[in-house]
């Protein structure tokens, strides 16, 4: 299979089948109603089911149940739709089902509008829904790396028994660009034998539940849980580095706003203005590493987001105080150009370098 | 080589489909491509426009801000994107439906009465593709072979007969920039 042009929308629901994704539960919400409607077509020809719920908390409720026998499960939505699945989500880790829950991320709070955003940041990386959890989140800024990392999500789900977040924004959903999908070399095999699929007489009952009436026994699991997610932090984290070897200062930008970025930190290095970039690919767990090796040499980090100022949190934690760090974002469905960020750039390169 | 491209125009107009064009015979020809719809609660009447980038590289910022070429169909397009392009840009006008006229003088101007044509040739609904056979001549972005080839892509099989309408307004388009440029 050559190159195709697709929609956004529509490669991450191509890449869920080709990860051996056949169960999809979900609502329709701009901007990522093209995923809904690919799946609805797409799932019965590969023997496949389909369903369209009343709302989105019954579509993740679904995704709970359809993952507790073990099958690979998806379900997506756009912000408010998102908010909606926090309980549901809550419930997953708390049962350690593995899933993949896609978010379109569009301008809040509330019902806000259905422009591109970034502002659920907080709400991927922190938790979310309620009890003391982390997911693994990853954000990717071009169609072609929709393909991988959704396929990832899949098998870093079942690795470790955990929900998982793909977070794109409305543009990624709504874009074109050639893609092409090919057929993974070697895939991980992961045993499911919890899934509640019947016990065939080979030992207890299974049980798939995150209710834990003993105080003491639910801190155990929730130990366990702590223990799991240092396991995805030492292992699951992901990001891409761009001219940092030289660079004075560094930017931070996720999924489609980082390929604004790129574009004005070429036109800055075309004026002599050394500038890097940074590109967490997981949210969570963030990459710390990259800061931790520039944190000394830079002058100031900057970062942009399609937020008021979110990841710049985890940027500061990560740089620890050893370095300034800068911020430009947009909200509302407001996109930043690459004008703006390249003035940003100017502005902050002009003042500590005086 | 980087050709950013707005088109823009009342749904309908087919900007969509004009950008998708390009997009996809800039990807059979092997060149880095994006498209990106404007995608607002559109209403009937509005305008609609998408973003496309063509380039020798991997696309950078799907986003357009400062085209390197506006196509306008009409005029809040007009309105819209003709301050925005960029010096020694292009501008390609709709002039059967634009009333206005740009003034600047550091972009090259083409102004094509393309609904007018578009109806002597039978069809006002190929207005979208004698613009973009002017586009095509005039920056030889991609060649009018590849648009052919993505048209049978993009139409779905049961409309494969209006593909020759379609090539004969390319191929329109393309003659009245030969005309302009002689």
């Amino acid at each position: 299979m050559g190159k195709v042009l697709m929609k956004g929308n529509e490669v991450i629901a191509e890449a869920a089948v080709h990860a051996g994704c056949k169960y999809f539960f979900g609502y329709p919400i701009t901007p990522q109603s093209e995923l809904v409607a690919y799946m609805a077509r797409r799932l019965p020809e590969v023997g496949g089911l389909f369903l369209q719920a009343e709302s989105e908390i019954a579509a993740i409720n679904m995704v709970y149940g359809a993952a507790s026998t073990g099958v690979r499960v998806m379900t997506s939505s756009s912000s408010p739709g998102f908010s909606l699945k926090q309980e549901g989500i809550s419930y997953l880790v708390g049962s350690e089902l593995p899933a993949v829950i896609c978010n379109i991320v569009r301008g809040g709070p509330g019902l806000g509008n259905i422009q591109p955003a970034q502002s659920d940041y907080f709400q991927v990386t922190k938790g979310g829904g309620h009890g003391d959890y982390n997911l693994p989140v990853l954000a990717p800024a071009s169609l072609q790396e929709i393909v991988e990392l959704t396929q990832e999500a899949f098998d870093i789900a079942d690795r470790y028994r955990t929900p998982v977040i793909l977070m794109g924004d409305g543009m990624l959903g709504q874009m074109m660009e050639p893609v092409e999908f090919g057929e993974r070399s070697e895939t991980e095999q992961f045993k499911k034998d919890w899934a509640t699929t019947g016990t065939r007489g080979d030992g207890e009952p299974k049980i798939i539940t995150s209710l834990e009436l003993d105080a003491e026994s639910l801190e155990r699991r929730n130990c366990n849980l702590q223990q799991k997610f240092a396991r995805i932090k030492e292992n699951e984290v992901r990001y891409e580095t761009y001219f940092l070897d030289d660079a004075d200062y560094i930017m931070v930008a996720f999924g489609t706003t980082a390929r604004i970025t790129m574009n004005a930190i070429s036109k800055a290095r075309q004026e002599g203005v050394k500038v890097g970039l940074i590109r967490p690919i997981s949210l969570w767990p963030f990459p710390e590493k990259p800061f931790i090796e520039t944190r000394d040499q830079v002058k100031a980090y900057i970062s942009v987001e399609m937020s008021a100022g979110q990841m710049i949190e985890d940027v500061r934690l990560a740089v620890n105080g050893h370095a300034p760090v800068d911020f430009y974002g947009r909200t509302g469905g407001v996109v930043p150009t690459q004008e703006e960020i390249y003035d940003k750039i100017m502005m902050v390169a002009r003042g500590v370098q005086v | 080589m980087l050709e950013e491209i707005i088109i823009a125009g009342f749904g309908g107009q087919g900007v969509m489909s004009m950008g998708q064009l390009i997009a996809y015979a800039g990807m059979i020809e092997g060149k880095g491509v994006s498209w990106l719809p404007s995608y607002g609660p559109e209403q009937r009447g509005g305008t609609a426009n998408c973003a496309v980038v063509v380039s020798d590289e991997p696309v950078g910022s799907p986003l357009v801000t400062r085209p390197s070429t506006a196509i306008v169909l009409n005029n809040p397009s007009f309105d819209k994107f003709e301050p925005r392009v960029r010096q020694e840009g292009l501008l390609i006008i709709n002039s059967s439906l634009v009333v206005r006229a740009s003034e600047r003088k550091d972009i090259k101007v083409l102004e094509i009465t393309a609904t007018d044509i578009a109806n002597d040739l039978g069809n006002s609904r190929v207005a979208n593709m004698i613009l973009l056979g002017a586009f095509l001549e005039l920056t030889k972005l991609v060649s009018t072979d590849s648009i052919v080839e993505s048209l049978k892509k993009v139409l779905s099989t049961n409309k494969h007969h209006l593909i020759e309408v379609n090539k004969q307004a390319l191929k329109k388009g393309a003659s009245l920039v030969a005309v302009e440029i002689s």
